[in-house]
């Protein structure tokens, strides 16, 4: 069998979707519609986003995301029938991930 | 490389035009499940924005508050819950379990992980207002 890598993306892709599903709906909430609703205040949301089980927390939530993204996003424009003329699409989509997780850890490392 | 006329592949390669996942409703729900990765990766995005302006107390107070960044999430909700929906209706298809001689059924497999999301997203919630809230 040639050698590939797919099986990483493949993972990456399959985490991402797991993470997505389970925790994304509620932490949009959270973000989204909880701070305007005052269910939370803003400054209480603050602080808990400096905590380091929230910051770990949002790492996974940025980063496997963006790699369940990158794959699934891949394929969906090859079944749109978009042509990858260039074929850089995939090398684009995956670079932008991992650029996004060493920007999430900057920034998560920094708070 | 050039083959003579004759020698090349007469296979029939059938053209799939563009729309094909308009068709059917199967294809276009299809086509919606995949397409729900933008609204997961741009979700993504904004937090990795909302961290980065995690270091101004005021920069990150009008951020949540803002109009626009509420329509956004409007609009990336139903698309994320329909990912979600989605991707647990597939957990039995990687989960196999075996009561016994007998095959659990996928739908109690996927009943399950879906009341589990429902279950973990009110206690992530409860959590978060004990700690944050007003």
């Amino acid at each position: 069998m040639a050698k590939s890598n797919e099986p990483i993306w493949w993972s990456l892709f399959s985490a991402g979707g797991v993470v997505a599903a389970f925790f994304l709906p509620i932490t949009m909430i959270l973000t989204g519609f909880a701070v305007p609703a005052e269910l939370i205040s803003e400054n209480g949301l603050y602080d808990l986003l400096h905590h380091w089980l929230t910051r770990v927390y949002l790492f996974l939530m940025i980063s496997l995301p963006l790699f369940h993204w990158a794959h699934r996003f891949r394929f969906a424009v090859a079944d749109l029938g978009l042509k990858d003329k260039s074929g850089m699409l995939p090398v684009a989509v995956y670079l932008a991930a991992i650029v996004g997780t060493i920007l999430a850890l900057v920034f998560l490392i920094r708070l | 490389m050039d083959q003579p006329a004759a020698e090349k592949s007469k296979e029939y390669i059938r053209p799939l035009p563009g729309n094909w996942w308009m068709k059917k409703k199967a294809y276009s729900l299809f086509m919606l499940r995949e397409l729900t990765c933008v609204f997961v990766g741009g979700y993504a995005l904004y937090l990795l924005i909302l961290v980065a302006r995690a270091t101004d107390q005021a920069a990150f107070n009008a951020m949540v508050n803002s109009p626009g960044i509420i329509v956004l999430h409007v609009i990336a909700l139903p698309m994320v819950i329909y990912h979600s929906i989605t991707w647990i209706n597939l957990t039995p298809k990687v989960l196999i379990i075996w009561r016994g001689e007998e095959r659990v059924s996928s739908t109690l497999i996927a009943a399950v992980h879906h009341a589990g999301w429902i279950v973990l997203s009110i206690v992530i919630f409860v959590i978060v207002r004990a700690i944050a809230g007003t």
